[in-house]
């Protein structure tokens, strides 16, 4: 952890009123006649060696967020600066080279990885793509790369077939570091696990962490998972951040009623602790990206919304140091 | 004995597979009170979807097989049940959901004409009758507008009201057993939170039995009051909720319950976590099928397979070692 204090304040990704709108095109001449705004102006910060949680409900633009940060989606408009580079402005080769130091974990490890080619090939193959190594080096650091996610080196000649979903996710894992990057977005990496596989990769993940000094943008909508291993948490809902803060502010005093109602529908493994606490049940589901309420988009469903939450969007403000919320009414639960 | 209204004994089930004879379900045994939430945990491939198919009558054979084992509901075996018979139990006297409300769901039929379907079918209503009653159902499961909403097809409604239309389509012929197979699993903690929420409404309204099945410790606290445990075909642990989660006994139980992280825990600590990968039996078990991940496994449990032991007030687990002490029982 000593690693982790020393630069905490160092911002290692800055991203900066960050859109993604997907356009729809209808009719015979194909006319653009709107746009699902998956992800509609995020701002944020993630430290270096820190891990940043991001959490929301399925279709919130968490995954876009993290995709559209690597530059696999064109962003709208918005700017993500990455140690110091603008990464939107940059075009072939310097991408290519910035794309070394961020890496990406999936959440499907089924699908993930071509199954036709070998565990060598796979974890070989950034090394090759980058010229970052050569012929039996290769061989080298991916046997040492396999040792690191707790893999038999000796398994590297086989097809991801063979493997069980916890053990492909390390070869995902495996995959990511082989170039060295400084920054990983993990993409639901153990949603697709069972529960007690969770926990091997989770470890590993925080292991890996503090040997390298890694940054993580940790997506889920596992709230709990993502308490575990977070140090700051973002919350999204439909395209945009409502609450950010430090895990343990964000847990024990959620400000947005988003938030509050989303901490409450987490179940418990504890019956008696479940038996004690106060639920708030949202009614309703969360309305299309494309074609987003006004104003505050949580508004159709908020248990506390007034009218002025229809007319304007409320501002992303600081309402206590490093603790950010977009609600008017934020005040009433400090 | 307690007057059980399912009372499960010894049940076992087999598929046949290209790399052999898996057996899925290895003799399984348990009792459902009336009234009663049962919560049934495991992992993927534990059996615990299979166990629920099979009383149902719902193996594909081939592969799979009911290879022994009763059933008894209502003085009736339902596993010597014959097709035609089992079906007019399946949807009237017990009711059932799925996982996927996506796919449970004939996307070319209206939501109407599915909620009257078990409804003529079983209790012989007329269409007229029926087509009242599902308006009915649906406003009890909470959906506004329902008399208009019948004329709707699935893909109109979003995932949680499309569960909400499977609870309403189970429940349609009061059924004193209700098997609902991981039915929040795909959906999101809000939603999830509305369907739970339904389900104990429902449950204190109408007095069914449930049988719960899931993979989702959390949802069982809140739910369940009694639990069953599976791990590789088998039952190994079963106790009252409570008892359950306060003093687990069996390693498997106690490993499950350390792994997950909860929301509200004070202090950041390492996660407990269970080595190696749950088995797939080509063989019925000699041994413990946890042994190999467990690390208080002693030498019996190389030899024996370990019945269920009671280890406390309605709690029996399946293992030959005190964890507490790491000696023998």
């Amino acid at each position: 952890m000593a690693t982790k204090e020393l630069n905490k304040n160092e911002v290692l990704l800055h991203v900066d009123d960050l859109k993604m709108h997907f356009p729809i095109y209808r009719g015979v001449f194909q006319r653009q006649v709107g746009a699902v705004r998956a992800v509609d102006g995020v701002s944020f910060d993630v430290k270096r060696g820190e891990t940043l949680g991001l959490v929301g409900e399925s279709g919130c633009g968490k995954s876009t967020t993290g995709r559209t940060i690597l530059q696999l989606y064109k962003p709208t408009s918005g700017a993500v600066t990455f140690d110091g580079t603008n990464l939107v402005t940059l075009k072939g080769e310097q991408m290519r080279q910035m794309r070394r130091k961020m890496q990406m974990i999936f959440q499907d490890p089924y699908a993930s990885l071509n199954p036709r080619m070998t565990v060598a090939q796979l974890v070989g193959e950034p090394l090759m793509v980058h010229s970052a190594a050569t012929g039996a080096e290769i061989t080298e650091r991916v046997a040492h790369l396999l040792e690191l996610v707790n893999l038999n080196p000796a398994f590297a000649t086989r097809y991801p077939h063979e493997f069980s979903g916890g053990q492909r996710q390390r070869i995902g894992v495996a995959r990511a570091l082989a170039l060295q990057p400084s920054f990983i977005i993990c993409d639901e990496p153990i949603s697709a696990l069972d529960v007690s596989i969770q926990a091997q990769v989770v470890n590993l993940l925080e292991e890996l962490q503090e040997q390298f000094n890694l940054t993580y943008l940790f997506i889920a909508h596992d709230l709990s998972m993502v308490k575990h291993i977070s140090d700051r948490v973002a919350v999204m809902y439909l395209g945009v951040i409502v609450e950010l803060a430090t895990r343990d502010e964000l847990y024990a005093k959620p400000l947005h009623p988003y938030t509050q109602a989303l901490l409450s529908a987490v179940p418990i493994p504890d019956p008696v602790a479940d038996a004690k606490r106060k639920r708030t049940i949202l009614q309703g589901d969360v309305p299309s990206p494309a074609n987003p309420p006004s104003g505050c988009r949580f508004r159709t469903r908020c248990p506390i919304a007034e009218a002025v939450c229809a007319e304007t969007r409320p501002e992303f403000r600081e309402i206590r140091p490093g603790h950010f919320v977009a609600c008017f009414f934020a005040e009433r639960f400090l | 004995m307690p007057d059980f209204i399912l009372d499960v004994q010894g049940l076992e089930t087999t598929f046949r597979t290209p790399d052999g004879v898996v057996h899925a379900v290895n003799g399984v045994s348990f009792g459902l009170l009336e009234g009663e939430t049962l919560g049934v945990v495991g992992e993927s491939g534990c059996g615990k979807s299979v166990t629920m198919l099979s009383i149902l009558g719902l193996i594909a054979s081939p592969p799979g097989k009911v290879e022994a084992g009763k059933a008894i509901f209502s003085g009736q075996d339902l596993i010597k049940m014959s097709k035609e018979e089992i079906r007019h139990v399946r949807g009237a006297q017990i009711g059932m959901i799925f996982q996927d409300p996506m796919t449970s769901l004939n996307p070319v039929l209206t939501i109407g004409r599915q909620l009257e379907e078990p409804l003529m079918l079983h209790i012989g209503m007329t269409k007229n009758q029926a087509r009242e009653r599902a308006a009915e159902l649906l406003a009890m499961v909470g959906i506004p507008n329902a008399k208009d909403r019948l004329n709707d097809y699935p893909h109109q409604y979003s995932g949680g009201m499309r569960q909400r239309v499977m609870i309403a389509m189970a429940l349609s012929c009061s059924p004193q057993i209700l098997i609902a197979d991981e039915p929040t699993t795909a959906l999101d903690v809000t939603i999830q939170a509305q369907i739970t929420d339904l389900v104990k409404r429902l449950r204190d309204e109408l007095g069914m039995a449930i049988i719960w099945i899931t993979h989702d410790l959390g949802v069982v606290a809140s739910l369940a009051q009694r639990v069953l445990v599976m791990y590789g075909g088998f039952i190994i642990e079963e106790a009252q909720v409570k008892e359950l989660y306060a003093s687990p006994e069996h390693p498997y139980t106690i490993g499950l319950l350390g792994s997950l992280p909860r929301v509200d825990e004070k202090e950041r600590s390492k996660l407990f976590s269970i080595e190696g990968q749950p088995p797939v039996l080509y063989q019925k078990p000699e041994a413990c099928p946890f042994a190999p991940r467990c690390k208080w496994a002693i030498e019996h449990c190389w030899k024996e397979n370990p019945p269920l032991l009671v280890v406390g007030p309605e709690h029996r687990a399946a293992c030959w070692v005190d964890t507490r002490t790491g000696r023998h029982r």
